[in-house]
């Protein structure tokens, strides 16, 4: 079913865990998408120094959650925010189609993470940390279906075809 | 190391004495039943043994009442459309259940297309359809009532006798799906009140390809497929001949071994349902252990994810099947899952073990060992959960 970059990762993920006093946090998903996901930074000189992350959810999404704290470790935070969703599951050499939902929450955790980080730097403060449960694209992006993964129409995209699924979620 | 098969819902293997027959049966290049010739007659006269046989294991009054079809869904499918379809005048009324294999389910969505009407009634936290509930929700368009016997999640066991008695009373078609029970417990359609009873042959350790109907004499219905007048003209095409063979044998056998069996196979559960305190905690039984198969248990570990569970396992050598969302194409939780009330989190976190005859209980233990490191891996991983406060001695 998943590839051996995939099984890797699920089977010996990097950087589990949580940082005490970390510096930002990003949570994206909820239980019902079937997972979530929890990031932690540390960062120093504008670059992240560790990155750690909690997992809940099936082999896709851990192996998403350690590639990509891989692939952000070390990284500056302008950098970091220029990693996608799908840079990780290329690095992951792909993830089986109706998957690619789960490769979603990776970036968005980081990106979350990060603007924790530059809020808290700007004294903007809030109840806790950044959360995000709706499924959101950036510009000019294909969007999908959260459920099913199959590619929403741009004239009803809030209703999938595939799965016969209204999305209350703004899209 | 050969993989532990802990994953018998999901396929059975085949027991030695079915290949032996299903091997001599391929080299005995058997010719069509409906040929008239004396090789056609002799592959007859085995399908019409092999009918009987079958009929005995569910207390069939005739052998005639067993229909030969290609799988548990055909049956399912044959039953549902077979019996509505052909009982249109009388009405256009279906009572069914929340949790019904997708068999039923999709057959019944169908049919509702169609004009059919269907009400579908929950179960309660134990998993189990109301008797009362059924007898409510019949109204004088009613044609059918679909109730499955045993549920091929939760193993949990559906009161069917209690149901098949009011069906009788208010003269409705009652069908149930025995996929996951036929071969495993014991079966009386007389007793079971059923008009209409699907089976399979690989539950009992039969061949994968086919499967049975119990259609009770006189119940008006349609065949499913069209064509030439095989099975009493109730399933046309060419019988399946070495499938059919090596059925008739995991029946006759079946019915010699329930007992033993039984013991078997509860006993591995019971030991299962006995010992998991030991090695996790924080999980949901989902299976009703008053009312259920023998070799099937339900349980949502908590704060964790079935599909990786069970990567997890398998990577360990031991095969079980998770009703996770994200372990479905869908990637939506288990609509049986969430008819017991259970929250998205915990139907996440679902495993299906189901035991076979091959088994043994240092394959339990295996599976304990390696269950108790796994949860714990995974709940170190998890931001849902959070570790119980330290004991201060």
């Amino acid at each position: 079913m998943y590839n051996e970059v995939v099984m890797d990762h699920f089977k010996s993920p990097r950087n589990v865990g949580e940082i005490p006093d970390a510096d930002g946090i990003g949570e994206v998903g909820n239980p019902l998408c079937g997972d979530m996901m929890t990031i932690y930074l540390k960062v120093k000189d504008d670059r992240i120094e560790d990155i750690k992350f909690k997992t809940f959810g099936c082999g896709s999404a851990i192996a998403v959650s350690s590639m990509m704290t891989e692939m952000a470790k070390g990284k500056s935070l302008e950098e970091a925010k220029q990693l996608s969703n799908k840079d990780v599951a290329d690095a992951l050499q792909g993830l089986p189609k109706n998957k690619m939902h789960c490769s979603n929450l990776g970036a968005d955790a980081l990106h979350m993470a990060i603007q924790d980080y530059e809020d808290k730097k700007a004294n903007v403060t809030r109840a806790g940390p950044p959360r995000q449960e709706k499924h959101e694209h950036a510009k000019n992006e294909q969007c999908y279906c959260p459920y099913c993964d199959v590619e929403l129409s741009q004239d009803a995209p809030s209703f999938c075809e595939a799965c016969q699924r209204e999305l209350s979620e703004e899209h | 190391m050969a993989v532990i098969n802990l994953d018998h819902i999901s396929a059975n293997p085949l027991l030695p004495e079915v290949k032996e027959v299903m091997i001599d049966a391929i080299q005995r290049d058997y010719h069509n039943p409906s040929s008239q010739h004396k090789a056609g007659e002799q592959a007859m006269e085995l399908i019409e043994r092999a009918r009987q046989t079958v009929a005995r294991l569910l207390k069939a009054k005739e052998p005639k009442e067993i229909v030969f079809t290609s799988n548990g869904t055909e049956s399912i499918n044959h039953a549902i459309k077979g019996a509505a379809l052909a009982n249109k005048d009388k009405g256009n009324h279906i009572v069914t259940s929340n949790i019904e294999h997708n068999a039923v389910i999709r057959s019944l969505k169908r049919l509702s297309s169609q004009g059919f009407k269907v009400t579908s009634l929950p179960v309660d936290a134990s998993g189990r359809v109301d008797p009362k509930e059924v007898e409510k929700a019949i109204t004088d368009q009613t044609i059918l009532v679909s109730i499955m016997h045993s549920n091929n999640e939760t193993g949990t066991i559906q009161p069917i006798e209690e149901i098949g008695k009011i069906t009788r009373e208010r003269k409705v078609l009652f069908h149930t799906d025995a996929v996951d029970s036929a071969g495993i417990v014991p079966l009386d359609v007389q007793q079971l009140g059923v008009d209409l009873l699907s089976f399979a042959s690989n539950p009992m350790y039969g061949p994968r390809g086919v499967g049975g109907l119990y259609i009770r004499k006189g119940t008006k219905i349609f065949p499913l497929l069209d064509g030439g007048v095989q099975e009493n003209n109730k399933r046309a095409g060419t019988e399946n001949i070495i499938g059919i063979l090596g059925f008739e044998k995991a029946a006759e056998l079946a019915m010699q071994h329930m007992d033993e069996r039984l013991r078997h196979l509860s006993g591995l559960k019971d030991l299962l349902v006995r010992e998991l305190p030991n090695y996790i905690d924080e999980y949901i039984i989902n299976t009703n252990l008053e009312h259920s198969l023998p070799y099937l248990l339900n349980i949502s570990l908590q704060y964790i994810e079935g599909e990786s569970v069970m990567l997890m396992l398998s990577e360990e050598d031991l095969a079980v099947s998770t009703k996770s969302a994200c372990a479905t194409g869908s990637l939506r939780a288990s609509h049986v899952l969430l008819s017991l009330g259970l929250s998205h989190a915990d139907a996440q976190g679902t495993l299906v073990v189901s035991v076979g005859l091959e088994n043994t209980e240092d394959d339990i233990y295996r599976f304990l060992e390696s269950l108790k490191n796994i949860v714990d891996t995974l709940r170190a991983m998890s931001p849902l959960y959070k570790k119980p406060q330290e004991a201060s001695s």
